[in-house]
């Protein structure tokens, strides 16, 4: 393998809708699995061909677990943490499979669609108070992250008024900076749903937490700390994610007119958009695994213990799966992207996602149709590569 | 044809029917099924694609 060059994982984008070009090596290679060097010098496959990493997702040699001394971190804050426990995402089954199926009955197709009122009302609520309060505004404190961090409360049964306490505390899980950001967030947020699950056994509401407590901490299906846990991944991964969405989305069609131009003209291409979205967004960029045996994919030889990296943005950019990848087409059928993963991790929330994001873009760009950025595109900050890509702010005027 | 569903495998992703929504449904507990009145005959493209598309491959077409 000496003729391919090793990149560094994780690099920051150049630009917030396109892959690192430092990962252009391996996304124009010949190699759909190549090595990688992580920031403490460790070589660990980067998985780049989209049949690749559909396969090896769906691998059960390909362990999700963190408590594996052997798996792969990518920055030195993670490294450091006291406790690699992530219940659900960072675990492989049978566990993991006990926990999902927990939570599958409320996100559902169906469920999910009983929730489209509640976000539209969240939307127009939104927009009305910064169409009143009038232009400038940041599109990402004022909609982006009001709008699934609402929702997702309304779903757990959370109190919103301790929205800014658990989006505080989601910044630093996510990003830090400091390398005792993330226990100290972590101890943090336990600390928040211990005290809420006692409120809620004395005072049950109506949301998922509440079932749960009744239905899965009560008969001893789940421990009260694995309770906590689960709660803290399912308020984080429900509104960071489908943030960062909304407001680079938003970025998105205003860099590509003519895209939006067609997205306008037709309300039912609305779906195939947000596909198309995912596919070129693909904002949770390197999800990591471990190997528990040799695995023999594209040409190499994954070896029991290695750490694998799959890159969502340029495996979601094969020339093979998607012709003329680099371009933004939301006619183009983008579906099997692997936006929200594949195999049994595969994104729990992608159906409230995918509505969440059709029913906030369309209410948006309905709304201000004369919606533009209010500062120069390359003056707007976005998130560094080794988290949940999107941008930091999005001031806009219209 | 014949379609069956492992719902021991099955993660309740709902994206067979996204895929296909005139062939499959998701019961109460979110694993898949098939719709009682489906007409697989005209829905076939569909509910390949459903087989596609669905992350954990619980899908098979005979």
């Amino acid at each position: 393998m000496a003729d391919i060059e090793t990149i560094s994982f994780p690099q920051d984008r150049t630009c917030p809708y396109h892959p690192p070009t430092g990962y252009r090596p391996a996304h124009r290679g010949p190699q759909a699995v190549s090595p990688a060097r992580l920031f403490d010098g460790r070589t660990v496959w980067l998985v780049t061909g989209h049949a690749e990493a559909r396969a090896l997702l769906v691998d059960p040699r390909l362990s999700a677990d963190r408590e594996n001394p052997a798996f792969p971190v990518f920055t030195e804050r993670v490294a450091e943490t006291a406790s690699r426990r992530v219940e659900l995402i960072g675990l492989d089954d049978p566990e993991h499979n006990v926990q999902r199926r927990m939570l599958i009955p409320s996100f559902t197709v169906k469920r999910t669609a009983a929730l489209r009122p509640l976000i539209q009302e969240t939307v127009d609520r939104l927009l009305d108070a910064i169409i009143e309060q009038g232009p400038p505004a940041d599109l990402v404190s004022a909609f982006a992250l009001p709008v699934p961090s609402m929702v997702i409360c309304a779903l757990l049964g959370v109190p919103y008024a301790d929205h800014e306490f658990f989006e505080s505390q989601s910044r630093r899980l996510l990003r830090g900076p400091a390398a005792s950001d993330i226990d100290d967030a972590r101890d943090a947020l336990d600390e928040y749903f211990r005290a809420l699950i006692q409120r809620k056994r004395s005072d049950p509401g109506e949301g998922l937490l509440d079932e749960l407590i009744a239905q899965q901490l009560d008969t001893g299906a789940v421990n009260h700390d694995e309770l906590v846990r689960m709660a803290e991944i399912l308020l984080v991964a429900g509104h960071e994610t489908t943030a960062n969405m909304i407001s680079l989305g938003t970025f998105t069609l205003l860099q590509h007119p003519d895209q939006l131009a067609r997205l306008r003209a037709s309300t039912d291409l609305m779906p195939a958009a947000v596909e198309e979205l995912l596919r070129f967004l693909s904002i949770a960029d390197g999800m990591s695994r471990v190997a528990t045996q040799d695995i023999e994919v594209g040409g190499v030889t994954i070896r029991t213990g290695d750490g694998v990296i799959l890159s969502t943005s340029v495996i979601n950019r094969d020339e093979a799966a998607y012709p003329s990848p680099d371009e933004l087409d939301l006619g183009r059928n983008s579906h099997n992207h692997v936006a929200f993963g594949f195999g049994i991790h595969q994104c729990l929330g992608q159906n409230l996602a995918r509505a969440e994001m059709e029913i906030a873009l369309r209410t948006l760009f309905d709304r201000l149709p004369g919606l533009r950025l209010a500062v120069p595109a390359g003056d707007i900050p976005f998130k560094p590569g080794d988290t949940i890509q999107g941008m930091v702010e999005l001031p806009v005027a219209w | 044809m014949r379609i069956n569903i492992d719902t021991d495998v099955c993660i309740g992703s709902g994206q067979c029917v996204l895929a296909a929504p005139k062939v499959f449904t998701q019961d109460d507990d979110g694993f898949s099924e098939l719709l009682p009145d489906h007409e697989d005959g005209a829905a076939g493209p569909l509910v390949g694609e459903a087989a596609r598309a669905c992350p954990v491959q619980a899908i098979t077409i005979t």
